[in-house]
């Protein structure tokens, strides 16, 4: 529903409309870069429920092997320290994404984004080998409720850090076209929010599944 | 090529199938040569479907939910009727594979796609407008979450013609709902129908929470907020708590069916009590998040017809608050009968009778909002009264299943039906149907029909109370529910006496009908010219109705509570200048996601895998493209706001 041109008066100062416009544009450039970040992080926190309801899952189910390998068999944590330090580091990389967002450096942010993004793959590559792996030796999704549980929590992980990826060369994309906008500006901003989560969730991944597991 | 699919899908040798299928047909024809004949589609686009306004999006929820409220409603009347003629060694006319689609379709119907969708767009249409806001925090993502609920829609419906619905209930327990014992596709229309619409109310719980904290009036702190709001924002909490929940409850689910995973299998150690544990920490939460915008609803007409401010504004809140934190820890009374022990169980008991004390709470404090106030019995109003009596009594019967050893007794039986339809039909659909009555007129610019409005509420009300009230003695004689005929003939009489009271709430329904078309047709005469039809408080009725497409052409200064009853007694405010609107533009974007949801649903269910793809892909080729998209504002200059607040009508109480 638009307005529709019928005779219009012409406005006796035409200035200072054009001035007005200027005014209000600035105020809700301001106004929509703080709403955003908001929401999203109302977002982040289903997530996080999400991610809750799987901790709890893996909790219930971990013990129920039905006779098959347990966490401690099939574990390697060497492996999975290097995966856990590639997204701990990536997760300092993005901050200095932020840092040069506020010199407003592109070349850096760009530059820093794509370190960012080789870690991130290089941590879904481990994780998708350790899967691979997993189910080579017999030791899949469907061999038991633990690892039913296992791979759903892992893997949900997962295919955040993927999407987050996506996110990430869309950003590059829209950052090398643009420049740093208020509008590419906010979503840095967001995806920062986003890839620190996931890390804060691989902490709790890490400790829960595959620590606790070895450990006990 | 087409996975399952195939001709055979199509149930040809049921009639009732059949027929309802050729009803929908016959409809969806008629709309669409009428679109054709009278040229709207591209108005229907551009106005309508591609709209990111809060208020079509709100009419649009609604007709969703009135549409699926009478397709729920047949399901019930064929279910009163099959228990009414299965006696006494007739078997009925429904047989158990079909009554049991039947329940279920009836539940998740009734619960997902109608009463979710009723209240999201009552929330559109009302809560910006409270809030003297332009439109929601995140527009594109409110058209958005509408075309994901659609999308739901579009599946469900569909699984009535193309293939099966479940028979497993309305929350699917497993092991009933696993491959082993369903291995049609009904589990999977229902797995992918609820996850699609479930994002988009994830999404549209984000939206509110934002548009509530962000976008108020200056002035108007939480305190000053409208209660209807008040219990917007916490139902909206409470969506975003509850409802990713849902999604991995489902998605364990679809997990054990499409990768043979055994989460909640028979072997190799599943675990089907968690299911049932998680699919109630959803859905104990859930029927808050319906009932306490009835509770605003309610709250909102009550004092408006009453003629004086809410009773104990600050209690309402805080009981608001109060039952939204305290339906979170009552989930496990749901399945006494787990066996958990006898702490647990008493810890639950305990914190579902706790709930009733906020609701009391708010009980009393409409009732004092009544007293010694001026009260005027217009429809809105009687729904209230109606909900008063009825509600009351529903959470009776709650507090008394709350005792474990009671729930033992009562578990499963037809007591428990008519427990929740009592505080279900009393509180969330009297809610949402004075609340429709209520915010009509603003909505459309001219008021319901009154008399066919009380015919249609007295229907209701007497109808619920001869359907239910025999459900609730045959529960105490033990009968159980989901059993499409019983041979007792002593119970006989009572199941006549039920159909008898949903054949009444038919009537009551068809008196909507006739209300609406009425109403249509006579609207000359009912317009409402002054923006404040019934003498409101709030600051939706300081704006013409229907509402110009920016809401407020000035936004208010909010300084107490009831902000628009204190602008009619101090006078309008200043004239100030007209400034250029800042405004969403229309994107098609939502419907295309909708469309790609739709695929994606489909092809899983039916296991045509390159549909799924194209599905998903499609969704995220989209989103990105969306995200290049840099047009999606414009500014509406200041001399066309002056040029149509001029045009409103010179009756409106509060001139800018």
């Amino acid at each position: 529903m638009r307005p529709q041109t019928l005779d219009i008066e012409v406005p006796s100062n035409a200035r200072a409309i054009t001035r007005n416009v200027e005014l209000a544009e600035a105020e809700e450039h301001a106004e929509a870069g703080q709403t955003t970040p908001l929401g999203f992080w109302i977002y982040l926190m289903s997530d996080c429920i999400l991610f809750s309801a799987l901790f709890a899952t893996y909790a219930v189910l971990r013990n129920a092997v039905a006779g098959g390998p347990t966490g401690a068999q099939l574990f390697h944590l060497p492996y999975v320290l290097i995966e856990t330090l590639c997204l701990l580091v990536s997760s300092i990389t993005y901050g200095m994404v932020m840092l040069a967002l506020k010199v407003q450096k592109r070349r850096a942010v760009l530059g820093w984004l794509m370190i960012t993004a080789v870690l991130g793959a290089c941590f879904i590559t481990m994780e998708v080998r350790e899967f691979a792996h997993m189910i080579g030796e017999g030791a899949g999704p469907d061999r038991s409720a633990f690892l039913s549980s296992f791979f759903t929590l892992v893997g949900t992980h997962g295919l955040h850090v993927t999407a987050g990826l996506i996110w990430m060369l869309v950003m590059m994309i829209q950052v090398a076209r643009t420049g740093l906008t208020s509008t590419n500006a906010s979503r840095l901003l967001c995806l920062s929010l986003f890839w620190h989560f996931l890390d804060i969730v691989w902490i709790g991944v890490f400790s829960v599944v595959y620590l606790m597991r070895v450990i006990v | 090529m087409f996975g399952k699919l195939s001709l055979d899908a199509i149930p040809y040798q049921q009639p009732i199938i059949m027929g309802a299928a050729a009803f929908m047909g016959l409809v969806a024809v008629s709309v669409i040569a009428a679109l054709t004949y009278f040229r709207k589609w591209k108005w229907l686009w551009t106005e309508w479907l591609t709209s990111v306004d809060h208020k079509k999006i709100g009419v649009m929820y609604i007709i969703l939910a009135l549409v699926m409220l009478l397709r729920g409603f047949s399901d019930a009347i064929m279910m009163r009727t099959q228990l009414a003629i299965a006696s006494a060694g007739s078997a009925g006319y429904l047989p158990p594979e079909h009554y049991d689609q039947i329940f279920t379709a009836h539940g998740v119907i009734m619960i997902f796609f109608m009463a979710m969708p009723f209240m999201i767009g009552l929330l559109n249409l009302v809560v910006p407008l409270q809030i003297g806001a332009r439109d929601v925090a995140f527009p594109f993502l409110n058209s958005l979450s509408f075309w994901l609920t659609a999308a739901g829609f579009a599946l469900i419906n569909l699984s009535l013609v193309v293939g099966e619905f479940a028979r497993t209930g309305w929350l699917a327990y497993p092991p009933l709902s696993e491959l082993q014992y369903s291995p049609g596709v009904g589990v999977d229309y229902y797995i992918w129908s609820l996850q699609v619409s479930g994002v988009g109310t994830t999404l549209a719980g984000v939206n509110f929470i934002a548009t509530i904290l962000r976008n108020r009036a200056p002035g108007m702190t939480l305190m000053k907020m409208p209660i209807f709001t008040w219990t917007a924002l916490c139902s909206n909490i409470m969506i975003v708590a509850a409802f990713p929940i849902l999604t991995v409850a489902l998605a364990l689910l679809a997990l054990d069916r499409y990768l043979g995973m055994h989460f909640f299998t028979n072997a190799l150690g599943g675990n089907q009590m968690m299911y049932v544990n998680l699919i109630w920490a959803w859905g104990h939460p859930e029927v808050y998040i319906l009932v306490l915008p009835a509770f605003g609803i309610f709250s909102e007409i009550i004092s408006t017809f009453s003629g004086k401010r809410l009773f104990g504004y600050a209690t309402m809140v805080y009981a608001t608050m109060a039952i939204a934190l305290g339906a979170f820890i009552t989930w496990l009374h749901h399945f006494f009968t787990m066996g958990s022990g006898a702490d647990v169980n008493a810890f639950f008991g305990i914190t579902t009778m706790i709930i009733a004390i906020p609701t009391g709470v708010k009980v009393f404090n409409w009732l004092f909002t009544m007293y010694r106030g001026r009260v005027r019995f217009s429809t809105p109003t009687l729904w209230t009264l109606g909900f008063m009596v009825t509600f009351v009594i529903g959470g009776m019967t709650g507090v008394l299943m709350a005792v474990p050893p009671a729930d033992f007794v009562l578990h499963n039986s037809l007591f428990l039906v008519a427990h929740f339809h009592n505080v279900l039909i009393g509180g969330v659909v009297f809610g949402y149907l004075a609340g429709l009555s209520y915010w009509f007129p603003k909505i459309f610019g001219f008021k319901l029909n009154e008399k066919l409005g009380k015919w249609a509420f007295w229907c209701w009300l007497i109808g619920f109370y001869i359907a239910f009230v025999p459900l609730y003695m045959l529960g105490l004689m033990g009968v159980t529910r989901r059993v499409n005929h019983f041979d007792n003939p002593v119970w006989h009489a009572y199941f006549v006496a039920a159909a008898i009271g949903a054949f009444v709430i038919l009537c009551g329904i068809l008196f909507e009908v006739a209300q609406l078309i009425v109403s249509i047709k006579q609207r000359e005469s009912n317009r409402d010219l002054t923006g404040d039809p019934w003498g409101g408080r709030t600051l939706e009725w300081s704006v013409s109705s229907p509402p110009p497409f920016y809401n407020f052409a000035v936004i208010p200064e909010v300084q107490t509570r009831d902000a628009f009853w204190e602008m009619k007694k101090i006078g309008p405010p200043r004239a100030s200048r007209y400034r250029p609107i800042h405004m969403p533009r229309n994107t098609a974007t939502g419907v295309i996601i909708g469309a790609f949801s739709f695929a994606l649903g489909f092809g899983l269910i039916w296991h045509i895998w390159w549909m799924a793809l194209v599905g998903l892909l499609g969704i995220v080729i989209s989103l990105i493209t969306h995200s290049f998209n840099q047009h999606r504002e414009y500014f509406v200059p200041a001399v066309d706001i002056a040029r149509i607040e001029r045009l409103r009508s010179p009756a409106l109480i509060q001139q800018v």
